[in-house]
């Protein structure tokens, strides 16, 4: 198959006139750049605000919630409103910041990567990101309707969701929205690793982060449309008389949950495959040692991808399955763990004997692998069946997805920022507030989710803005956790503004043990990189 | 090598991008196929508690073929109201002691509460599930809707026949009705 691929190349003729119309010219000036831009790295750019500006907003929420759980009692919010809380900081941290930001990772990326000169579908790619900001603007609005946001979790079970107030058609049309914009963007990605590598940058040369987002599209494209789907089923139940969910008319409830997880379980892959690929990129950088079993890695991603798709009912113990649908998907979930597994062993495996250094995006990775396998841990306990009837909807839950999503999505996220920063914007960050930065989110990120494991062994049902005494203590703690997490993260903004503005200029290669192509390109990236193919040499892949 | 232009076939671009659009397509079908699906592995299997329907000539045949006359099965009815619409639905009979093998009958009482016409729904659960298929209803009323004049109320029958081949290890049976007011009406 590679091979094929570089005689292909090799046989066209040189021809510049590919891609968008904006030719060799620098950036358009003015803020029409950004709306009209077909350029990938501009692109990226867009994505990662976005998704910045959302993690405040999601995160915002997440305080409002952490506020009003501070003590016992109803003191700031009425019940309804934290409902809606808990519900829109879900849908915003996983629609508005972990997707986005990986997409906006994979523009600015992946064409570097392999050496393209651009997303294979630029104008696709422009469409792809400007539905986000409306999609959200329809989605947030609902909070400021008469009847309030949507209030009955993220993952809008009929029949209570049905029973949502007006803002209901708002929030679906929303959802569709964010579906076709990240459908659009699976696509693209897909076609530039099918079609734009350069002439020798077979599959097995590709670097982790370009494999697992390959992966992860693939999960995307075949995922989103079955939560269209179910939506759109919810839709039509509500407003246009039929009964997919409503046993009165025949349907059934339980069946939306099927449905759901169908799509809700690869989804929770699709916020995590690329962060495994990040992590691929920084360890072997900074422990200047090649990434250890490398095609493991490949064929452990692929596995994950596959037994995603049929562990969905291990969210659903409680409906009263059969015994043999139990253990189905208690040994099926239990199976992932094993390439998991093997990543984290290749990790620490990659980190051995190597000539480690600490710089910010290390630390980050560091935590990334040891604070993910901690989420990975309760995730075994949770796939217990037995076990799980007692964990359902308890904080433990919430415990084991904020370990993976937080110290595990997100930290992978700060850690691509540090590290590709320099590439973006020519200058160096400030690595002692990095460090700073780091260690204060990793104190305050624990004091935040760990008490959470112990309230939910003890019983404390989720979603719930008033619990009992017994569960005061490590509820203050954990809000003090929630604000010292969230407000350490201004410095995050603060060191990228200061860093965008100003600062020691960095080389092309930046980190002394990095490969792979983006480092080949000066720092920052020209608007335009390899209009003309590079050469794939030992030196200048990551394998 | 190294001075190799790059211009990728514009034309494969429009191929993997279609086939990965049909690949979504698809899977928005899909999420539609579960619903038969669902419904077609439920009746299967007889999970969700999904009741057995079976004609009377097959329900006859069950009889004189094979009865268990040393089993006896307790039949518990079951009746909840939906949403707390105004009614009265309750089951004439709270338990039976029936054979497997052999026809009863049993029925429910509803009352509509309320000053104006109302169709109701009911849907029956069995519990436990790995009785549900051998459950079998000849008649019912949760087959059809059923229509209600202001403050009327009616006797609902039912008939079924369970299965002898009953697991032995149950000897308890849950049927439970939920009565729904039927969603096509303003």
């Amino acid at each position: 198959m590679s091979s094929n691929d570089v005689t292909h190349h090799a046989a066209d003729d040189h021809n510049h006139d590919h891609g968008d119309d904006h030719g060799h010219h620098g950036p358009a000036p003015g803020l029409m750049r950004w709306v009209t831009t077909t350029n990938h790295k501009d692109i990226g750019t867009l994505y990662l605000w976005f998704s910045l500006v959302m993690f405040f907003i999601g995160g915002a929420m997440a305080l409002v919630i952490r506020a009003e759980l501070f003590q016992p009692g109803i003191q700031i919010v009425d019940p309804m409103f934290f409902n809606s809380m808990t519900t829109m900081h879900a849908i915003v941290m996983i629609f508005g910041v972990v997707m986005p930001a990986f997409v906006g990772l994979a523009n600015w990326m992946i064409p570097m990567m392999i050496g393209a000169p651009d997303m294979a579908l630029p104008r696709l790619n422009n469409w792809s990101f400007w539905i986000m900001p409306f999609a959200f603007t329809i989605m947030l609005s609902t909070l400021f309707m008469d009847s309030g946001g949507p209030a009955g979790g993220w993952t809008l079970y009929p029949p209570l969701v049905l029973q949502m107030g007006d803002s209901f058609a708002f929030v679906i049309f929303a959802i569709h929205f964010l579906g076709i914009s990240s459908v659009m963007g699976s696509i693209n990605i897909v076609a530039t690793i099918f079609n734009m590598r350069a002439p020798g940058m077979t599959f097995m040369k590709m670097p982790m982060f370009v494999w697992t987002w390959l992966i992860t599209a693939y999960l995307l494209i075949a995922t989103i449309p079955v939560f269209a789907g179910a939506v759109t089923m919810l839709l039509t139940d509500r407003y246009f008389g039929t009964s997919f969910f409503s046993a009165a008319g025949g349907g059934d409830p339980v069946m939306f949950q099927h449905i759901f997880w169908f799509f809700g379980h690869p989804e929770v892959y699709i916020l995590i495959l690329p962060a495994f690929g990040i992590v691929s990129s920084i360890i072997p950088t900074f422990a200047r040692k090649e990434l250890f079993g490398y095609d493991s890695m490949v064929y452990a991603t692929a596995s994950i991808a596959f037994l995603s798709f049929i562990v969905w009912a291990h969210h659903m113990f409680t409906t009263g399955m059969p015994l043999a649908g139990e253990l189905f998907f208690m040994f099926s979930t239990m199976l992932i763990s094993v390439p998991t597994g093997v990543k984290v062993f290749n990790w620490v495996a990659t980190m051995w004997r190597g000539a480690m250094t600490f710089e910010t995006p290390m630390l980050f990775a560091i935590g990334f692998v040891i604070m993910f396998t901690v989420g990975g841990l309760s995730g075994l306990m949770l796939a217990i069946t037995p076990a799980d009837i007692q964990y359902h909807d308890t904080y433990f839950v919430v415990a084991h997805f904020h370990y993976v999503l937080v110290p595990g999505a997100i930290y992978s996220l700060m850690a691509a920022t540090y590290y590709w920063l320099p590439k973006w914007t020519g200058n160096m960050y400030d690595e002692k507030l990095g460090k700073m930065h780091f260690w204060i989110s990793t104190i305050f990120v624990n004091v935040l989710f760990f008490p959470m494991h112990f309230v939910g062994l003890a019983g404390m049902p989720r979603r719930i803005p008033d619990y009992s005494l017994q569960f005061a203590d490590w509820n203050m703690i954990a809000t003090i956790g929630a604000f010292g997490f969230g407000f350490s993260q201004l410095m995050f903004v603060y060191i990228i503004v200061k860093c965008v503005r100003g600062g020691e200029k960095a080389t092309a290669e930046v980190w002394e043990g990095a490969r792979g192509l983006e480092w080949t390109v000066a720092s920052p990236a020209p608007y335009h990189t390899f209009e003309t193919a590079p050469t794939i040499e030992p030196s200048t892949v990551t394998r | 090598m190294s001075d190799l232009p790059f211009d990728p076939p514009r034309k494969s671009h429009a191929k993997v991008a279609g086939k990965m659009l049909c690949l979504a397509f698809a899977m928005f079908g899909f999420g539609y196929l579960m619903v038969p699906l669902y419904d077609i592995i439920c009746d299967i299997t007889g999970l969700n508690g999904k009741t057995g329907r079976v004609s009377v000539a097959e329900a006859n045949a069950t009889q004189t073929e094979l009865v268990a006359e040393d089993r006896e099965i307790i039949v518990e009815f079951v009746a909840s109201i939906n949403q707390g619409g105004s009614w009265i639905f309750k089951p004439m009979e709270k338990t039976m002691t029936v054979t497997p093998g052999k026809m009863y009958q049993a029925s429910y009482y509803a009352e509509n509460l309320s000053s104006s016409p109302v169709v109701a729904q009911a849907t029956p659960s069995v519990s436990p599930f790995a009785a549900a298929k051998y459950f079998n209803k000849t008649e019912c009323f949760c087959f059809t809707r059923q229509a209600f004049e202001p403050n009327g109320s009616k006797d609902m029958p039912l008939t079924f026949i369970i299965d002898p081949d009953l697991p032995i290890n149950v000897d308890r049976v849950t049927l439970s009705y939920t009565f729904f007011r039927s969603p096509d009406q303003s």
